[in-house]
């Protein structure tokens, strides 16, 4: 049997029938992750002895008949979780041997509910850029054709689960981080509502941003593992104190006739976007269509500020990122610089030899927006267009209860295409981050392969806390297509 | 907005970032292309617009101010680079 094959339901039927036990299961993860991942680069750390440690004990309670939602079921998780006792390195230098004293809230909840954890994947440097190139450590490949980028940051994430190399995985997004790679590698992933999931344990980059999402083989585990990580925690001040409905059980009593009469907006604004590939617009149709076959209603809306979005995104971004950055100074963890002769010279030296480019550049452009002067014409201004970015999407969900669109503009671009451009790379952005802006919760679910083979997804949005909807109309999609059952060939 | 090496070297100072030698050049260019993509923000018509505090829920949020056990210096003090006894060390700051 080829149990690295498995989703989270199907594990899970067989782990509680004891067809075969979780250290099986994991066993079968780490031999692919032996033979694959040398060239795939998803993870960063295997913990191998610790998850035969946790299915071992799975399996004792499995057998004394005890349920879990997540009992002996391997999941990576993105490598800015901090993980009790486990490496935690936001894939810099300058975190390479930090062993956090606590989990993260997320990871906390995953134990409790039975989970084994695998791994730590890949990302771009505390999660900025979308390919996964900007790792401190190497590059991640994707899984459906190895000269192209995975997406990112959640890039390992979305390329450990693809290539069947742990069951199900979580990452975050910032502006598109777990929906970009999840569209590039043929899965599916969610942002929730901001303030849906906790962040505690979450290494920040973005904290107005910033959420932690799954990323699984099909709709049913997104609902699965969604239903694990939301809740209100104390520790963090930006959690939402709001009732979760129970996903699980609500998809699987989900009959695709439930869809009819649910409108569906299409933004005009991101249909004349430039560059967008045709194989991109073609699949994106053929997604349209398949819902309107469903019965769903298709309504044009408009989104006036999206022209600001990717300029207002990437001054509050590097704004925050410049602040929550600066806690890295070799005092309390971390790389020390011991060359420098004094205090600010150790700041100095620890941060330049610790942080890649990518993250030198965001802080500078972060420190610059935020500089005497500089404050009312660039924060000042992306913060009121933010507002309004959110406003144009109230009046959108006013005519329509979900919103559909591309995730991305192009399917997985080719490694090292734009790694010296990282404006061009930023506005690969433009269709995921504005709801990051507006807070609102976003899905990507594989929609279509482009002529040269690279999975295509499509980004439903809804209203905040109403991750239901994407999940229903996912669900839908994804029965209606069958393209779940599809994964790369290695 | 076009800026300078100066200016990458003086930012960076603010921030308490070294930039290598090699980089300043190649960050000037591509955070000067950067800037001059985000100077379209002053194009927007911001008129009447408030600015936004939380993504997607407006309340504050409060909570009693109750003692709770702390982790401990072992703990805390677990990922230092360096220290002495329960305190983390610095290189020297006064003469």
């Amino acid at each position: 049997m080829n149990l690295h094959k498995l989703t989270i339901q199907q594990a899970r039927a067989g782990l509680e029938q004891r067809d075969f036990s979780s250290v099986e299961l994991v066993n079968s993860l780490l031999e692919r992750i032996e033979k694959l991942d040398g060239e795939i680069g998803a993870y960063i750390t295997v913990d191998s002895e610790g998850a035969r440690r946790a299915a071992a004990e799975a399996d004792d309670l499995l057998a004394k008949g005890k349920r879990a939602p997540l009992l002996g079921i391997p999941i990576a998780l993105k490598d800015l979780l901090c993980t009790k006792g486990v490496k935690t390195t936001c894939a810099s230098r300058i975190l390479e041997d930090f062993v956090p004293e606590y989990d993260a809230t997320v990871v906390s909840m995953l134990k409790k509910a039975g989970a084994v954890i695998i791994g730590k994947t890949n990302l771009d440097e505390f999660a900025m850029g979308s390919s996964t190139e900007n790792s401190g450590f190497h590059i991640t490949r994707n899984p459906w054709n190895r000269d192209h980028v995975p997406g990112g940051s959640s890039g390992g994430s979305a390329a450990a689960v693809s290539a069947r190399m742990c069951t199900a995985a979580l990452g975050t997004d910032t502006g598109g981080s777990i929906r970009q790679p999840a569209s590039h590698c043929g899965v599916v992933g969610i942002k929730p509502t901001y303030g849906r999931v906790s962040r505690y344990g979450l290494v920040s980059y973005a904290s107005s941003l910033d959420q932690i999402g799954p990323i699984t083989r099909d709709v049913m585990d997104s609902a699965l593992l969604l239903n694990v990580i939301c809740g209100h925690d104390s520790f963090d001040s930006t959690s939402a104190n709001v009732a979760v409905p129970d996903f699980t059980s609500a998809l699987t009593r989900f009959d695709t006739d439930g869809l009819k009469g649910m409108k569906a907006g299409i933004p005009k604004e991101f249909l004349s976007v430039k560059g967008l590939d045709p194989d991109v617009e073609k699949f994106f149709n053929n997604a349209r269509n398949t819902l309107e076959g469903l019965g769903v209603e298709m309504v044009e809306v408009s989104l006036p500020q999206t022209d600001y979005a990717v300029a207002a995104y990437y001054v509050i971004a590097p704004s925050e990122a410049s602040s929550n950055l600066a806690r890295f100074d070799g005092v309390r963890y971390g790389l020390r610089d011991t060359s420098a002769q004094d205090l600010i010279d150790m700041y100095k030296k620890t941060k330049s030899r610790g942080f890649g480019a990518e993250v030198q550049r965001r802080i500078i452009t972060g420190t610059y927006a935020l500089s005497a002067g500089y404050y009312d014409a660039y924060y000042g201004r992306a913060t009121r267009i933010r507002a309004m970015i959110r406003d144009d999407f109230n009046r959108a969900f006013e005519n329509c209860d979900i919103i559909i669109s591309p995730v991305a503009p192009t399917p997985a671009f080719k490694i090292g295409e734009n790694v010296d451009d990282p404006l061009t790379m930023y506005l690969t952005d433009i269709f995921t981050l504005s709801t990051n802006m507006a807070g609102l919760p976003g899905i990507s679910v594989p929609c279509g392969f482009s002529a040269t083979g690279l999975p295509i997804g499509l980004q439903i949005m809804a209203t905040h806390f109403d991750e239901m909807a994407l999940l229903k109309t996912g669900y839908g999609l994804e029965k209606t297509l069958g393209l779940q059952n599809k994964f790369p060939d290695i | 907005m076009k800026i300078t090496q100066k200016d990458v070297e003086y930012i960076a100072h603010l921030a308490r970032l070294e930039v290598d030698e090699t980089l300043v050049d190649k960050f000037a260019g591509q955070i000067s292309r950067i800037l001059q993509y985000i100077d379209k923000l002053k194009d927007a018509d911001i008129s009447g617009a408030g600015l936004m505090a939380g993504a997607a829920l407006q309340n504050n949020v409060f909570r009693e101010d109750v003692v709770q056990n702390s982790p401990g210096p072992d703990v805390t003090l677990a990922n230092a680079p360096e220290r002495h006894e329960d305190f983390y060390t610095v290189p020297r700051v006064v003469g």
